[in-house]
């Protein structure tokens, strides 16, 4: 019996890191695409990337999946179960954004002029910093839980430093000459980057609260 | 056996199954109500685990509530052992804390009052003493524990899974492990009352292993525990679950243990055995309550996490418990022998005749009790312990311990070495003490003293050794083989 529930524990640990590492994957090239964009616009290159995330899009689902059924099929951590779902699928709406962004940036092509480069790139990195930042919070989570905090800390300063930033860039646009149609188009986007980070806080708000209640 | 034994033994196996359907939820509640474990397994593991404990490490604590009152009479066995179910049943209805322990405690001194017989006053202090460092002691190795394994995760930064199934076989040990030590304690409870009534007698299974009567006797009340597990404590676990203070798994397991440990520390005989032997002060093996065990592990552990979330209520529930669950078990017992003896007529307990022959106030002196006061009485017997307990009081006033040697010594327990019942003392005493009773055959003695005495003339294995820490167990297997050849060679009291 303990073969048989230390084999499925450690299936189900891989397929918890793979999906974690799945994210990371999806949040470089997230990043990637964007500053592609930025530099080449709607290129091959940056197709590329667009379908890269893609398919990491459908893997991460089908991991999501996997250790739903896991874990429901052989009533592993029953106590803790619904918050590890509930905290996957939040991730996992990280990634749909990813791809839902950059599928935007296909179709719509916004013309992003040269003057906002810099500060759509600073959204972007900040955005992804706080991913990032997220994701070693939720390894933390399953692995040390103490850690936590250190990586929280680091999800809400960069979703506060990128609220500034798209503050600044939203005034900017607003204050260009740009026809009004544009400015609507320029800050749409803006805020879609900017959204990913006010994601990973809730998320990081709803970590912290999985935290606690693991730790009575 | 017929089968009126077994209808008195029918409120033993009562008083088992309540506490099979409602200490079990101890061990297992936690597990159970957060489905790591399915109850299947649970009651499985519970029930088998109670058994060992209850047939190989029971006999310890039934000892000391042998001690406190010896029920000489089943019908007094099953009064007590009734008026502890009802008390424990009724005030479970009732909403307040019970405890099996306390209330069968309460029930022996109602029995004691309604016959007359003494309480042992050393054996109650012992006893009640043990019920406050029950949750004190559960509480600091529940902290120490707890303190521990917060420390090993922390350090081991397990992935949370892996914990989990770590906590599930934990869980799984632990229960294992408390369910035993729930046997080898608590089954004192359930048929400690009988062991002096025992209707069964020792057997060895093919001279391979003995079967004691007291372990068949065991046996039996883990059966009906094992059966209270299955038919009705899953419904107790899956509310014990949100229980007293919000646990992790990790934290339900460290306060499994701790309950286990202490339940352990008070009836087992290998570890009194491995204390002794080390000169270490022994831990007295004593019926404890597996709920206030629980309770206190918990209260440890919410303390460690500064105090808050704790229902103080509850502490104070247990308080009154201790009070009121043991006068509320004499009462019933009391009021139920009355009505057992006069409406139906039922033997509750038997007389005990005494007398204060030259000879037994020679022994007294030899003992070092003064006996000018009671020589007036040289002579007369007493039919009636509390008539002449009564009678001896007012020659000389006398404190407890010097009065308990007095009845001892004057008790009247006719024996007659009988050589055809001698081959079943066989694996119970050793060769030469064997051969001891043995030279003794055709003998009779008046009193249990005497009978002792002759033994210890005819072999020094009959001897005992000094009264050291070290040598308590040896003294204690020798006192159990003297009872076992009195028990043998008893002569039936004549009807007065």
């Amino acid at each position: 019996m303990a073969i048989t529930l230390f084999g499925r524990t450690r299936q189900l640990e891989s397929e918890i890191d793979g999906f974690l590492d799945v994210l990371g994957d999806a949040n470089l090239a997230f990043k990637q695409a964007l500053s592609l964009f930025l530099q080449e616009g709607k290129s091959e290159r940056f197709t590329e990337k667009l379908h890269q995330v893609a398919d990491l899009e459908t893997r991460g689902d089908g991991l999501r999946r996997k250790i739903l059924t896991n874990m429901y099929a052989e009533t592993l951590m029953p106590d803790a179960r619904g918050d590890i779902l509930k905290l996957l699928e939040s991730l996992d709406n990280i990634i749909n954004k990813f791809e839902e962004t950059l599928w935007y940036f296909e179709t719509e092509a916004p013309d992003i002029p040269e003057a906002f480069h810099a500060a759509y790139q600073e959204l972007a990195d900040l955005s992804c910093a706080a991913v990032e930042a997220l994701i070693l919070a939720s390894r933390a989570f399953f692995r040390d839980a103490p850690a936590i905090k250190d990586h929280m800390h680091k999800v809400l300063y960069y979703e506060k430093e990128s609220d500034e930033v798209v503050t600044k860039l939203r005034g900017g646009i607003f204050a260009s000459d740009l026809p009004l149609s544009n400015k609507i188009h320029l800050r749409f986007f803006a805020e879609r980057i900017v959204w990913i980070a006010d994601i990973a806080e809730d998320i990081a708000d709803e970590l912290s609260i999985y935290a606690i209640k693991r730790a009575t | 056996m017929d089968a009126t034994i077994l209808i008195f033994l029918g409120s033993g196996l009562f008083l088992g199954w309540s506490l099979g359907a409602n200490d079990a939820a101890n061990v297992f509640g936690t597990a159970v109500g957060t489905r790591m474990v399915k109850f299947g397994t649970a009651a499985l593991i519970c029930s088998l685990f109670i058994i060992l404990g209850a047939v190989l490490s029971g006999a310890g604590a039934a000892h000391t509530l042998g001690k406190l009152g010896a029920i000489n009479a089943i019908g007094g066995s099953f009064m007590a052992a009734f008026a502890a179910a009802i008390t424990v049943y009724g005030m479970t209805k009732l909403g307040l804390p019970v405890s099996t322990s306390q209330a069968i405690v309460g029930a022996i001194i109602g029995w004691n009052l309604f016959s007359g017989f003494p309480t042992d006053t050393g054996s109650l202090i012992k006893i009640v003493g043990t019920w406050i460092a029950c949750p004190l002691l559960a509480g600091v190795v529940g902290v120490v524990l707890y303190k521990l394994t917060t420390l090993f995760v922390g350090w081991a930064k397990l992935h949370i899974v892996r914990l989990d199934a770590y906590t599930r076989l934990g869980l799984i040990l632990a229960g294992a492990f408390g369910s035993f030590a729930l046997g080898a304690n608590n089954i004192a409870n359930v048929m400690g009352v009988f062991v002096s009534a025992n209707p069964f007698t020792s057997f060895s299974l093919g001279g391979l292993a003995n079967f004691s009567a007291i372990q068949q006797l065991f046996l039996l009340g883990a059966l009906a525990i094992a059966v209270g597990v299955f038919t009705y404590s899953k419904r107790v676990m899956l509310t014990v679950g949100g229980g007293l203070f919000p646990l992790s798994p990790v934290g339900a397991w460290v306060v499994v243990v701790a309950h286990s440990v202490v339940l352990f520390l008070f009836a087992s005989r290998g570890l009194e055995h491995f204390l002794a032997s080390s000169g270490l002060p022994t831990i007295p093996l004593v019926p404890v309550s597996s709920s206030q065990a629980v309770v206190g592990a918990v209260i440890g552990i919410a303390l460690l996490k500064g105090g808050r979330g704790i229902k103080w209520r509850v502490l104070l529930n247990i308080s009154s418990g201790w009070v009121t669950t043991p006068v509320v078990a004499c009462l019933v017992c009391f009021v139920g022998l009355f009505f057992l003896q006069n409406v139906f007529n039922q033997q509750v307990y038997r007389e005990a005749s005494y007398i204060l022959s030259e000879t037994v106030l020679e022994h007294l002196e030899g003992r070092g009790i003064a006996v000018d006061r009671l020589s007036k009485l040289k002579g007369r017997q007493f039919d009636k312990v509390r008539e002449f307990r009564r009678t001896i009081n007012e020659a000389a006033e006398l404190d407890e311990d010097v009065q308990s040697e007095i009845l001892a010594s004057a008790r009247i327990e006719e024996t007659l070495i009988n050589p055809s019942k001698i081959w079943r003392l066989d694996n119970l005493i050793s060769s030469e003490q064997q051969q001891a009773v043995y030279r003794l055959q055709g003998r009779r003695f008046m009193h249990l003293w005497q009978l002792e005495e002759a033994l210890v003339e005819q072999s020094d294995e009959w001897r005992s050794l000094p009264s050291t820490t070290a040598n308590k167990l040896a003294n204690r297997k020798l006192h159990d083989q003297r009872l076992e050849v009195h028990k043998l060679f008893r002569l039936a009291r004549p009807a007065p």
